[in-house]
């Protein structure tokens, strides 16, 4: 294995690692703050332990979102200096208030955490769970417009292969970051709803009287709904911006070799790298040129119009494309369907139509992976339909590259510790989930420090 | 002129993240080394004292690491090579010792186990840090015509030295010192208090020496930093002001002026950093890259300066509000 490759699998795995713990980062607060006002506007315990139980998932989740963007934040570096030391000054803006975003969360999520229970007046509470949640969706932010910097770079000169007048605000705000970073903001509200809605789903299939886990569903379930009806729409902003600014990358999450007026949408398909050709597809005719140009007449440009060496790896991008539109797709109708059964059983005891139909359960069930396969999947079309540049146009992947040798074992040592991580993790969040609310048997809380 | 001012930003965050991240791994230390009859009153009180604050204090390291790639580029891309064993090392002391901290409060089953992680992580993490700190300036990573790492030189050779090992030693020490003192605060119980009193007196010994012995191994091993410390101009001044700082925390030790204590062993590890940066200066990585070498433009500069200046009003009294609330004092 070269030392690049590891390189970018050691990042990969990172980052892949990270997004799951920043998404509940992000998106936990909300929920949390929902259930919490709840409970202050109706005074019903279950809200508040509901919260509680919320919360303890949480500081699991948080801390091991700390942690490992710590690594990612050294990794910069440990893997590539060479892009660090060009991008360096051009992408410290979003950096710098990331980290106070960083510090205000950190710190409002301890308040938030260990204060409940008087230790701060509630009203104080409540207001720190809210500012949980704006810096988390801040930092998040933050952090996709650096990436939209590396796939449309701008506010900067280059003069002898270094970063000259800078502007930063000029390279936060660049062509792809409003369409990235409200895409990724809709993903973590959206991915994460869907996991919890599936979890309390899961809790009701076998315990349809469970009324805490019921109300947790009624909170998750508005959000999910919301946010699977409008990713699509982001998304097609996203593919907009994409066929603008990184042609061939939109070559590669559609399998388009040819330039061509009129192209079609493919749906699955197997780009034959050798042959240069996608074959086995669904081809909607005129629909790619639509969906990307608004005009069914525009021309697509085709991965041929450049060499090569110049191609990022089209099969990984072209699935990982797939995946996550199909997921979207599959969240959209289920989210039809869920506006569907709540118009229909409004007229019955309130929330008592999400446990009429078993059926709906089990399909709320199989919707809770997809957000989150979504989120990995996008990410991956993103960052390898940008190769083989680090920063498009600018800095190829390989001239980044760190000049240490055997990153192998550094690839191997930080696997098997996010490996074993995600193991525990999994454990202790299941045994926190299925740990009883009330209303579902007895109430055991094993009080600790 | 920037350049300078961002320089001793960084320095300056170093401090804080000493008297505030340092601080957490040597309660971890604390853990590990809890003995006597009231062994595991000592870990629920370390417990409870770091719980609320410890992923606020960690922040500092990453706007540290932040600050370096933004303001220094090229010193942080000659580090992040020539240093890359410590510093992976130093990431899975972290990513231990923040896991394991949570798991041992989510997961009674293991307690032990986990318990076991975090404080060996507490020892590490620290040692770590300290070496890779004291790597910078011992004139191990040297710096070629064209102003590259001269990588012929290996990924040991640049960091496994008497100079850095003495230093890590030293710095686990502060931090347990740091530790220990700010404990004393963190309980009203007299036997436990006397227990943190003992184990202060020890860091503070501890300290002392390997701070001297550090010196001694640096005037060999590191003979440009050990030189500025020990001959330069305000290097007499300086050791001065170190003793007394070291003697006070001594004397608030000896007559139980516990938050006396906490102000003088707060003084005592600003004193002895800026010991380092001045030894230091003008370099950031001696001798071949100083702080003008790797600096980005001015106005990069200036403006990542306005942002934290700009930041600090609504930090600062946040982070007040959390230590408040969550002190000792504030839950009796
Ligand atoms: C819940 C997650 C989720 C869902 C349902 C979707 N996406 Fe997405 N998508 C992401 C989560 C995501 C992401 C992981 O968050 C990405 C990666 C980079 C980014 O900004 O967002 C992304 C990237 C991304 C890009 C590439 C942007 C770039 O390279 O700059 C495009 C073109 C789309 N998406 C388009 C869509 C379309 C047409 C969808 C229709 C259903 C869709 N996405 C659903
Ligand atoms: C799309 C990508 C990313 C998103 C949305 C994201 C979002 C977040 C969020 C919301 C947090 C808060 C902690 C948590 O909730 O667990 C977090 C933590 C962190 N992230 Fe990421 N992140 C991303 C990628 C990165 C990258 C590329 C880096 C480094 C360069 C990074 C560095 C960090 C650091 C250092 C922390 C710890 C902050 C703390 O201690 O509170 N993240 N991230
Ligand atoms: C958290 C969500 C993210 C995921 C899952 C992700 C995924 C990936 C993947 C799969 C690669 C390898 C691509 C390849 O080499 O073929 C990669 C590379 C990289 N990513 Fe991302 N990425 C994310 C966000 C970010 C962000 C926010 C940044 C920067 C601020 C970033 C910076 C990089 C860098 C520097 C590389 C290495 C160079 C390269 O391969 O182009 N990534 N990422």
């Amino acid at each position: 294995m070269t030392d690049l490759l590891a390189a970018r699998l050691q990042m990969a795995m990172s980052l892949m690692f990270h997004i799951l713990f920043a998404v509940a980062g992000i998106a936990m607060p909300l929920l949390m703050v929902l259930a919490e006002a709840r409970w202050l506007k109706t005074r019903d315990e279950i809200y508040r332990t509901l919260a509680k139980r919320w919360c303890r998932g949480t500081a699991i989740l948080f801390a091991v979102g700390a942690v490992t963007g710590t690594v990612l934040s050294f990794e910069l570096g440990l893997l590539w200096p060479g892009f660090m030391e060009f991008a360096g000054p051009v992408i410290g803006l979003p950096f710098a208030m990331e980290g106070f975003a960083f510090f205000l969360e950190a710190i409002f999520l301890g308040i938030y955490l260990y204060g409940w229970d008087g230790k701060v007046p509630e009203r104080v509470h409540f207001v720190a769970g809210i500012l949980v949640c704006i810096c988390g969706t801040l930092s998040g932010i933050f952090v996709v417009t650096a990436n939209a910097w590396m796939n449309t770079p701008a506010g900067f000169d280059i003069e002898q292969g270094m970063a000259v007048n800078i502007d930063p605000w000029a390279a936060m705000w660049n062509p792809a970051s409003l369409a990235q970073t409200s895409h990724m903001t809709i993903a973590a509200f959206q991915s994460v709803a869907f996991a919890v809605a599936a979890i309390h789903a899961a809790v009701l299939l076998r315990n349809p009287g469970a009324t805490a886990h019921r109300k947790a569903l009624a909170i998750a379930l508005p959000v999910a709904v919301v946010t699977a009806l409008i990713q699509p729409l982001s998304g097609d902003f996203s593919a907009k911006v994409v066929a603008e600014s990184q042609p061939i990358k939109l070559a590669a999450l559609e399998g388009q070799w040819e330039t061509e007026r009129g192209a079609p949408l493919r749906i699955g398909g197997w780009p034959d790298e050798e042959a240069e050709e996608t074959r086995y597809a669904i081809e909607i005719p005129y629909l790619l040129s639509i969906l990307a140009f608004n005009d069914p007449q525009a021309e697509v440009a085709g991965l041929k119009t450049v060499p090569p060496e110049d191609r990022p790896p089209v099969a990984i991008t072209h699935f990982s494309f797939q995946i996550m539109v199909g997921c979207g797709m599959v969240m959209m109708l289920t989210a039809l369907i869920t506006l569907f059964l709540w118009w229909r059983g409004a007229k019955g005891p309130p929330q008592e139509w999400m446990t009429r139909h078993p059926w709906f359960l089990k399909l709320l069930i199989a919707n809770g992976p997809l957000g989150l396969i979504a989120v990995e999947a996008g990410w991956i079309a993103t960052e390898v339909g940008r190769q083989p540049w680090v920063i498009q146009g600018v800095m190829r992947t390989k001239d980044a590259v760190t000049q240490v040798p055997n990153i192998w074992m550094s690839l191997v040592s930080f696997t098997l510790l996010y490996l074993f991580l995600g193991i525990i993790v999994t454990i202790l969040l299941k045994r926190q989930v299925f740990a009883s609310l009330p209303g579902d048997g007895p109430n055991t809380d094993p009080e600790v420090d | 002129m920037w350049e300078v001012i961002l320089g001793g930003v960084l320095v300056v965050v170093l401090m804080i993240y000493t008297l505030t991240g340092g601080a957490d791994f040597g309660g971890g230390v604390w853990d590990l080394f809890a003995s006597g009859p009231r062994a595991d009153r000592q870990r629920t009180t370390i417990g409870k004292a770091i719980g609320p604050i410890w992923e606020a204090n960690h922040v500092w390291l990453i706007i540290l690491i932040v600050l370096l790639f933004v303001c220094f580029p090229k010193a942080f891309a000659i580090l992040s090579t020539a240093l890359h064993l410590p510093l992976t090392l130093c990431l899975f002391g972290i990513v231990l010792r923040g896991s394991a901290f949570v798991f041992r409060k989510y997961d009674p089953d293991n307690r032990e186990a986990w318990r076991r992680v975090f404080a060996i992580a507490s020892l590490v993490t620290p040692m770590m840090l300290g070496m890779t700190l004291a790597a910078t300036s011992g004139g191990y990573i040297r710096i070629d015509q064209q102003g590259r790492w001269m990588h012929q030189d290996g990924y040991l050779a640049t960091w496994l030295q008497p100079f850095p090992f003495m230093a890590g030693l030293l710095a686990v020490a502060l931090c347990a010192l740091l530790a220990a003192v700010y404990l004393l605060g963190e309980t009203d119980d007299a036997d436990l208090r006397e227990d943190f009193r003992r184990r202060a007196l020890t860091a503070a010994v501890a300290v002392g020496i390997l701070a001297f012995a550090t010196l001694g191994v640096a005037l060999s091993n590191a003979p440009h930093f050990g030189w500025r410390l020990s001959g330069s101009a305000w290097a007499i001044p300086f050791q001065l002001l170190a003793g007394a700082t070291a003697l006070s925390v001594f004397a608030c030790l000896w007559l139980r002026r516990y938050a006396a204590a906490k102000f003088a062993v707060g003084a005592q590890a600003v004193v002895m950093l800026s010991g380092w940066a001045l030894a230091q200066f003008p370099y950031l990585i001696v001798p071949g890259v100083s702080i003008a070498d790797a600096a980005a433009s001015e106005k990069i500069l200036a403006m990542t300066f306005w942002i934290l200046a700009g930041g600090m009003p609504l930090l600062l009294p946040s982070f007040f509000y959390l230590y408040r609330v969550f002190s000792f004092s504030a839950s009796r």
